[in-house]
């Protein structure tokens, strides 16, 4: 009966129940595109990393996982360790920001080819001169361009798209080597050193002796790398920070939202309630209602503010493929129905104290 | 003689409106015998709704006792009140008063819910359902039934229970002419067939005449009995 007593009441006043549901959603729905955005752009570095064919990389000293710019590495270094035993290539790379989410790789593309076996190409082919960039299919998707196309918005110099590549190798934009090392100033130096052994055997060697010999450096293998790349790493734990911000922002809008609608609800219903108590109901028989009300609101508002996390997640990837990646995530689907009900519960709290302890007199007199 | 069903004595009840103490009952002295068909008359102001409100457990008295089936309920607790009115006592209200979004068979389920007989009325309930002619309305919300109806189904929903007192405050207040003589007829059969104990607030002397008994209020005070 009390179910019954619920849906009822939900459904006498659609509106403000559908209101007071999408309004539970909205920051289940912030939280849900945060926390994927957060993974998916992680994982989607993770993977283009993996991509290079890599085995060990070596970056520059007093830097974190996630420091992807700035040329601090003596190019000429990148000869030295090629020079090491079981070391099959290596190959240095300068990575630049061309926006807030975006960077661009120069990379010497002999040098790439024999690391990673080479792009894979959808339009056109491989540099043909200094000025000439290679974009992949998502930033091309995203901007609308075309191999043989011109552009003159990246780094505010003249590029001649000479490819569209398959994803997931390198940043989104390929640049010569030195043509992005002349235009950001960083004639000589290269960002990041990756290192290919001879076998798979070999890396802890190769890694034992680059350590002794850049002492100072950070490498890592790149499964330990890739494995570093978490939401925990970002800016020393500022992300994760950040999300659990986030997260009480939700429980707080879901709780404001409640115990408005809640409130009038109670307001609304004030009648009804002296109703119940002269029916003989008890305080915790009407505590109870609001808060199952409550609960009904909050997993509706769960639900749909999942719904909605996947239509966000359509929506970026139809119109920001090269600069947003946004990761199902699953795992936080109960973490999120956790927040929203201690979020409704807290709101319903007053209201359905306060309608628990209303004068039956007063409440039957309620116009 | 056996113990009257409900026995008050010297019942007070003073209300405070901002820093002024108004008295509404001054010292009520009434018994009503079970199986009673009472009406309670008087003008506004006379004090017979807070006289109802008491009996009904709603609001606590301010001196004096009611005993209803020999329990003292002007002692009573906030929950003991609720049991009272769980248990003992159904309400019959001049604006119905039916939940607006539960049919009326609902209204009566909820009722039979809160009194925790969670399983289906007796059978003999479906007597009383014909008797009050609103068995085949039950699956409508009060929106959809006319004012006779909705106050037959208010009266179900009171006695669903088996109540010791049904208590009607203007049962009649909100219909016309033909529905109140409706009303009325079912409240004194209920009481002759089934032998409810009523008690009925009216303004209405053709409503009160229904009555075995007539008690008159004025000022806080019965002023004629019989």
């Amino acid at each position: 009966m009390t179910g019954k007593l619920v849906l009822e009441n939900l459904k006498h006043r659609p509106v403000r129940s559908l209101l007071s549901v999408f309004l539970i959603a909205v920051p289940v729905t912030l939280i849900l595109c945060l926390v994927g955005l957060s993974r998916g752009m992680l994982a989607d570095s993770a993977r283009r990393a993996r991509g290079i064919g890599a085995d060990i990389i070596v970056r520059p000293p007093k830097t974190s996982v996630l420091t992807l710019s700035g040329a601090p590495i003596p190019e000429k270094l990148v000869a030295v360790i090629r020079t090491k035993p079981h070391v099959a290539h290596a190959m240095g790379m300068i990575v630049h920001p061309i926006s807030s989410v975006s960077f661009a790789s120069g990379i010497n593309l002999d040098s790439f080819n024999r690391m990673s076996g080479g792009f894979k190409y959808l339009e056109g082919g491989p540099f043909q001169g200094p000025d000439d960039i290679i974009i992949d299919e998502y930033y091309a998707r995203q901007h609308h361009l075309h191999a043989g196309e011109r552009v003159t918005d990246i780094l505010n110099h003249p590029w001649r798209i000479s490819g569209v590549a398959e994803g997931g190798k390198l940043a989104r934009l390929a640049i010569p080597m030195h043509t992005l090392q002349d235009l950001t100033g960083n004639t000589g130096k290269v960002s990041q050193i990756f290192v290919k052994a001879d076998k798979r055997a070999d890396i802890p060697e190769v890694l034992a002796e680059l350590k002794a010999l850049l002492p100072d450096y950070n490498i890592y293998t790149m499964e330990e790398f890739t494995s570093l790349l978490t939401v925990e790493n970002v800016q020393g734990g500022a992300l994760s920070t950040f999300i659990d911000v986030m997260v009480g922002i939700g429980v707080v809008i879901g709780f404001a939202v409640v115990l408005l609608s809640m409130y009038m609800a109670v307001l609304q219903r004030t009648r009804e309630i002296g109703i119940l108590k002269a029916l003989g109901a008890s305080r915790w028989f009407i505590l109870r209602i609001i808060l199952a009300e409550a609960v009904v609101m909050g997993l509706g508002g769960t639900v749909l503010g999942i719904g909605l996390s996947f239509a966000a997640r359509a929506l970026i990837e139809a119109l920001y493929p090269a600069s947003l990646t946004q990761a199902v995530t699953p795992d936080w689907w109960p973490i999120v129905a956790g927040i929203s009900l201690v979020g409704v519960l807290l709101g319903a709290l007053y209201p359905g104290l306060s309608a628990a302890v209303q004068d039956p007199i007063e409440a039957l007199a309620y116009e | 003689m056996s113990e009257p069903l409900i026995e008050i004595r010297r019942l007070h009840k003073v209300f405070r409106v901002g820093r002024v103490d108004v008295p509404a009952l001054r010292g009520v002295d009434l018994d009503v015998p079970a199986h009673e068909f009472l009406a309670i008359v008087g003008p506004s102001g006379s004090g017979k709704s807070t006289l109802f409100h008491i009996i009904g457990g709603l609001t606590p008295a301010t001196a004096g006792s009611v005993r209803i089936a020999g329990q003292d309920i002007a002692a009573l607790t906030d929950a003991g009140r609720t049991r009272l009115r769980k248990n003992q006592v159904g309400f019959v209200f001049q604006k119905f008063n039916l939940l607006p979004n539960l049919t009326a068979g609902d209204n009566i389920a909820v009722a039979r819910y809160i009194g925790g007989r969670n399983h289906a009325p007796d059978a003999d309930f479906d007597e009383v359902l014909k008797l009050l002619g609103i068995s085949h309305r039950l699956g409508h919300k009060p929106a959809a039934l006319s004012g006779g109806e909705q106050q037959r189904v208010a009266i179900a929903r009171a006695i669903v229970n088996h109540p010791a007192i049904l208590l009607a405050d203007e049962p009649t207040g909100n219909l016309d002419s033909e529905n109140s003589c409706a009303v009325l007829q079912v409240m004194r059969d209920l009481n002759r067939r089934l032998g409810q104990t009523i008690l009925m607030i009216t303004h209405n002397p053709e409503a009160a005449a229904f009555a075995d008994r007539i008690v008159r209020m004025r000022d806080g005070r019965i002023v004629v009995d019989g």
